[in-house]
């Protein structure tokens, strides 16, 4: 650190309370003076994350380089009874990464190396730090790529999509992220280091690696991630099939599925959120269909010239107004371009959207639709719905202007009725963004009392006192440890 | 059940009725079709020994899952999921599918089938305490939670005791064909198919197992002509019963001295050989978590006493 940055970081810090100059001092002799950060903008950055909840509180910020930092930096937070959250991008939605209580805040994103990638076994080593997308462009000259892609994957990391269990587009024939992940190095909230999972079969024994798997943050920080590496498909047909009638698309996705086809992509898009894309990027969708399904399937040219004509087929039995081929590989970018930066492109309507995520069993998806619409009606918003159709994972979108007094309540109270409207239907809180701040308060009404003080055990297996990433998934109460944990923390000082 | 119900609650009288007869004392298990029952060590003596309860409770293909009574036999769900076209990632050797869910090995064809863990999509088990409780979720797709399903799948019973799982189900393929060659490279077979369901080595001949389309079964049989002479076969070989785990590139070139006769899974780490593998020393860190988690799951320690997954 040169000396006008010292003297900066000095000004900046002045107003530290003596208890907690000693925690800094000690956080900076673990890491490095320049990467213990304490200034008032950082911290206001790292008091959200990209959700709409409240934000917290965040105390010192940490960016470690090695696992052996992250582990003296929880030494640390045991020795001056404080907190831990670990966060990679920020791109979360469920407030999994806010700061409760004055934590010390982990980022990992200098962790960010590809460490190996061993294609005799088909796994590549990588630090938690690093993107998504970056992966999968290293990846794929070498003829792999990792199977997770979800929307936010040119900034998203893997260890956020370790953390949130993420899925993608196309996480229907492969599965979300824990069916990719062989094995982690994770340091522990006892500032002990293990290694959960195996470059093997790692089918007996307990699924540590499993567990960890989608714990937000709560049971550690995995340091390392082994990632598995999916084989990239010699053949990719990508089909545009347009609706005039959401119950149309929605029957076509059920229909597909009783045939006996797994496509590798089953993505909706609905007539709002498909104009707003076309406006954003061009891609040629009809803007006057009221549904578009973007279907893709993958694997040896032969049978998936035999999909894509079955999916054809299915598509005019339901009344498809036109079906498109992607013909170039250039086509079928621009037709992905438009689903993938859909969310962006709601902002030519309203500045700001709440997105949801729920899950309901395939076959309500076009009754839950119908009513996710007469709620926003209901609250006077306008909802649009771009989703993962194959696995009847839905996202609607509210958009809205949070200058407006009085409607970012309203984007609550429908989303609250979104969400218990799916669990009516068969359905769960969370398909990939996870609980984190945002659901815990229905957790109650998918779990009973003992559900979750079995889920509560888990927890406490790791993490007795709740040191890592306090307050969140489990509903308050539900977790006196983690209020406990809360409580131990001097309130007011960081404020 | 009222309307206030948690989503996930359950008012089966079939289930109610299994978590009483497990009740809340005394050291017990449940039999499946033993299959492998002396996995994980020797029940303890005096362990009463009672069944989970049987039967499909709710299949639906559209959806790819099924709702199934933990003491169904994996035949009969099988049966079951035939008759829609489907079939599960469970090993079908004679066990239930409580068993085999505890047990979490998986089915040979692990590469065409996918782990059973990552099947178990809801469970629904009796704890320590006699309670009945729900983890995970109804559908595909889920991350409400902490997840259970997974550290309960492997698990050997030892932290509940399954009554009822909701598991994913897959289409059943068009063509399946098990072909073997004689002194072919096991690794470069792996490498040169897109996705076999299964290859199998012996040290000496290559089975490889190919599902799909008819097309593209062909294709890949001609793939297999380019590396070595594959004839068609019945079945794969018979599996020596100890089993071995191992990184797959170890698997593709296993030391016959150390395993006795073997067939190594290819692409997965999985060896069955005749003689047991060496016990390495588990990591303390691990081990203490483990015995950690059983002390909170099962303070008193009576489920599956003398089991250790």
């Amino acid at each position: 650190m040169g000396f006008v940055e010292s003297v900066r970081v000095r000004i900046a810090e002045r107003k530290v309370p003596p208890a907690d100059r000693a925690l800094l001092r000690d956080l900076r002799r673990a890491l490095a003076h320049d990467r213990v950060r304490f200034d008032a903008a950082e911290r206001a950055l790292f008091a959200h994350d990209a959700s709409f909840d409240e934000g917290g509180v965040s105390g010192p910020i940490c960016f470690p380089v090695s696992t052996a930092e992250v582990q003296a930096l929880t030494r640390v937070a045991i020795d001056h009874g404080r907190a831990i959250v670990p966060r990679g991008a920020g791109t979360g939605l469920a407030g999994g990464a806010i700061p409760l209580g004055a934590p010390i805040v982990v980022s990992l994103m200098k962790m960010n190396r590809i460490l190996e990638i061993d294609g005799d076994n088909r796994v590549a080593w990588v630090e938690p730090g690093v993107v998504n997308l970056d992966l999968s462009n290293q990846l794929r000259p070498l003829g792999y790529h990792f199977a997770p892609d979800p929307s936010s994957q040119q900034v998203c990391t893997i260890g956020g999509n370790v953390a949130n269990n993420s899925g993608g587009p196309h996480c229907l024939a492969y599965g979300v992220t824990d069916a990719h992940i062989a094995a982690l190095e994770v340091v522990l909230p006892s500032g002990e280091v293990a290694v959960f999972g195996e470059i093997g079969p790692d089918e007996t024994g307990l699924d540590l690696r499993g567990a960890f798997v989608g714990s937000e943050g709560t049971l550690g920080i995995a340091t390392k991630v082994a990632v598995r590496l999916t084989k990239n498909p010699p053949a990719v047909r990508t089909l545009l099939l347009a609706f005039s009638a959401m119950r149309d698309a929605a029957q076509t996705v059920s229909d597909i599925v009783a045939a006996g086809m797994v496509p590798a992509a089953m993505e909706v898009m609905d007539q709002k959120i498909t104009n707003a894309a076309e406006n954003f990027v061009g891609a040629g969708y009809p803007r006057d269909a009221a549904a578009i399904l973007l279907a893709e399937v993958e694997g040896l040219e032969g049978g998936i010239a035999i999909d894509a004509r079955r999916i054809e087929e299915i598509g005019q039995r339901n009344h498809a107004t036109s079906v498109r081929r992607a013909e170039t590989e250039e086509e079928r970018a621009l037709l992905w371009k438009g689903r993938k930066t859909a969310f962006g492109a709601v902002a030519q309507i309203k500045p700001d959207y709440y997105l949801h995520d729920t899950v309901v069993p395939r076959s309500s998806l076009a009754a839950v639709l119908e009513e996710i619409y007469a709620i926003a009606e209901r609250h006077d918003l306008v909802v649009m719905n771009v989703f993962h159709a194959g696995d009847g994972n839905l996202h609607p979108l509210l958009i809205f202007d949070a200058r407006v007094p009085g409607e970012i309540d309203r984007v609550h109270r429908a989303g609250d009725e979104i969400v218990r409207a799916s669990l009516a239907a068969g359905g769960v809180l969370s398909g990939e963004h996870g609980i984190g701040v945002e659901k815990q308060g229905f957790m109650e009404e998918l779990f009973s009392a003992d559900d979750l003080e079995h889920q509560n055990r888990l927890r406490e297996t790791f993490d007795p006192i709740c040191r890592a990433n306090p307050g969140k998934v489990m509903p308050i109460g539900h977790s006196c440890a983690d209020i406990q944990a809360l409580r131990s923390v001097p309130t007011g000082v960081w404020g | 059940m009222s309307t206030n119900a948690p989503r996930l609650a359950t008012d089966d009288p079939v289930l109610f009725a299994f978590a009483e007869e497990v009740g809340s004392d005394g050291a017990i298990a449940v039999a499946g079709g033993r299959t492998r029952w002396s996995q994980g060590g020797a029940l303890a003596e005096g362990t009463r020994v009672v069944e989970a309860p049987r039967g499909v409770v709710e299949y639906k293909p559209a959806e790819m899952t099924v709702c199934v009574r933990a003491g169904t036999p994996v035949a009969e769900l099988e049966a079951a999921l035939g008759e829609a076209g489907q079939r599960s990632a469970l090993p079908n050797r004679g066990g239930t599918v409580g068993g085999a869910i505890a047990v979490g090995e998986n089915h040979v064809d692990r590469l065409g089938r996918g782990a059973i863990r990552d099947s178990v999509l809801q469970v629904r088990y009796v704890s320590a305490e006699g309670r009945l409780v729900a983890s995970g979720g109804p559908v595909v797709k889920n991350v409400s939670g902490f997840n259970l399903p997974r550290l309960l799948t492997g698990s050997l019973g030892t932290f509940g005791l399954f009554a009822e799982l909701i598991l994913r189900t897959n289409p059943r393929p068009e063509v399946s064909r098990w072909l073997r060659g004689q002194g072919v490279d096991p690794a470069a077979t792996f490498d040169g198919l897109l996705r076999a369901a299964a290859v199998l080595w012996d040290g000496e001949s290559t089975w490889v197992h190919l599902e799909g389309h008819g097309v593209d079964v062909d294709e890949q049989s001609r793939a297999l002509d380019r590396i070595g002479q594959f004839e068609p076969v019945e079945e794969p070989p018979p599996l020596p019963p100890e089993s071995w785990s191992m990184s797959p590139a170890q698997a593709a070139r296993v030391d016959r001295e150390k395993t006795g006769d073997f067939v190594a899974s290819i692409g997965v780490g999985r060896v069955w050989a005749q003689k047991p593998q060496p016990l390495a020393a588990p990591d303390p860190v691990v081990r203490g978590l483990c015995e950690r988690a059983k002390a909170i799951f099962d303070p008193t320690g009576r489920l599956n006493p003398g089991r250790q997954p």
